[in-house]
């Protein structure tokens, strides 16, 4: 008897262990971490890393922004300073062999050219970032204007 | 008065009791002593834990060092505000610290004791750096960088080129030195409208 009771109590408890583990951790939505369980918390994927110079990138589309080739780590772009415009500004660019900011940043919101960048083009990094080594998270299907071409130059053939 | 005039007139007399020999050991040692105190005192003053010591300088300048390569990177190397603030030389440093205490003369009447004063005042103290860098060529960066020893192969390219032009013998024609494209290297910039920063 004792014996028996003993033996249903175990039973029972590997239940409620097996039924508790599966119910209170499911598997997790695929994030940014994929897999794992909700209550599991993996490792980070390491930083990406930012090149110190990676050269300049082809534009995928004209008015894209284009990537930041280079480092810009430190970099102070705040009311007081912007340190890009101490080389891409149109009067340092020459020296410092930098592109100069395209005229669109000197447009106000009315169309207006002005003498210096405009407010709403200041902070550049809302725009233009460096590009890192980093795996994309999501598949992009995205087709230059070229490729578009061509494929449809193929489908009229 | 008159106990003041009895001490000046026992410093004039030769000494009676004491022999020539154990004064000068006696003056000696005390030299050695004293002198030991005040380079330990200059040393004290030298550490971080110094500089951070007053409220002032650990929510601005030493906070925002936190976050430079001058505080972390991958080789472990710090530099510590004497590094860049305190020059080497004996007399210089010596005048530097003279000029400090007008600084505690400062931090006792509360001349920068909040976030807007000290922004208020940015500008007046880093020009003060600024200059100081540009009069002495950067002496203090030089210290732990050399142009001689920069190895450009290692150095990103857009680095390499302006150290190339601006610091080789010869090409320095406009006399760069390192504050005048490094400005804001440890600390966060002022308002720099007016500011030729190359
Ligand atoms: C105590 C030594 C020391 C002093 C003084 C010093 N530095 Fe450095 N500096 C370093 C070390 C260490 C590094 C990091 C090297 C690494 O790991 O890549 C560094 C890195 C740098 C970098 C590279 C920044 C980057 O993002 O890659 C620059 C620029 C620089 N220092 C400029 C200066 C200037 C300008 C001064 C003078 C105001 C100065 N340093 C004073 C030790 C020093
Ligand atoms: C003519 C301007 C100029 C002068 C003068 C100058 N530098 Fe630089 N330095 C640069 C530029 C531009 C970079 C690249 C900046 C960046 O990546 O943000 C750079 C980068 C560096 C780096 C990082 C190297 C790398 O590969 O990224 C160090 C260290 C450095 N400078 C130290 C110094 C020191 C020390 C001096 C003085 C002896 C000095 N620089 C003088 C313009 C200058
Ligand atoms: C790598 C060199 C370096 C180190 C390390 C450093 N400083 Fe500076 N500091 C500078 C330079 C250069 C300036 C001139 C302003 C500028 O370019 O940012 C400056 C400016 C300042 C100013 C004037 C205000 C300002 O923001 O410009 C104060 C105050 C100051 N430093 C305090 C400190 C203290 C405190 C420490 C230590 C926690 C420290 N600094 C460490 C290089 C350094």
């Amino acid at each position: 008897m004792k014996t028996l009771s003993l033996f249903i109590l175990i039973v029972c408890f590997a239940g409620f262990a097996w039924a508790a583990e599966k119910s209170l951790d499911p598997s997790a939505p695929d994030g940014l971490r994929k897999g794992g369980t909700l209550t599991e918390t993996l490792p980070a994927e390491p930083i990406a890393d930012e090149p110190r110079a990676s050269g300049r990138e082809v534009r995928n589309w004209p008015e894209q922004p284009p990537v930041i080739p280079h480092s810009i780590r430190g970099y102070q772009v705040d009311k007081r300073y912007n340190q890009c415009l101490t080389c891409h500004s149109r009067t340092a660019a020459p020296e410092a062999g930098a592109p100069m900011v395209s005229v669109t940043h000197f447009m106000d919101r009315n169309g207006q050219t002005r003498s210096a960048v405009t407010p709403g083009r200041y902070f550049c990094t809302q725009c233009h970032v460096p590009q890192t080594d980093a795996e994309p998270l999501v598949g992009n299907g995205f087709k230059s204007a070229e490729e578009v071409i061509v494929g449809e130059g193929e489908d009229s053939k | 008065m008159k106990r003041l005039r009895h001490y000046w007139s026992l410093l004039r007399r030769p000494s009676v009791h004491y022999s020539l020999g154990f004064l000068t050991l006696g003056g000696f040692l005390a030299g050695i002593v004293f002198w030991g105190g005040f380079n330990t005192a200059m040393e004290a003053t030298n550490t971080e834990q110094f500089c951070i010591g007053c409220h002032e300088m650990k929510v601005n300048p030493y906070d925002e060092l936190k976050t430079t390569i001058h505080y972390t990177n991958r080789s472990g190397v710090r530099a510590t505000c004497s590094d860049c603030h305190v020059p080497h030389d004996w007399t210089d440093k010596i005048a530097r610290k003279m000029e400090a205490s007008k600084e505690v003369w400062g931090w006792i009447f509360g001349t920068i004791d909040t976030q807007e004063k000290y922004e208020e005042k940015r500008r007046v103290l880093a020009e003060r750096e600024w200059q100081r860098l540009k009069a002495n060529d950067s002496l203090e960066c030089r210290n732990c960088h050399e142009f001689e020893f920069m190895d450009f192969t290692q150095q990103g390219p857009r680095a390499a080129r302006m150290h190339a032009n601006a610091l080789a013998p010869g090409q320095d024609e406009e006399g760069a030195t390192c504050i005048d494209c490094h400005k804001g290297i440890a600390h966060e910039l002022p308002d720099m409208s007016g500011v030729h920063q190359r």
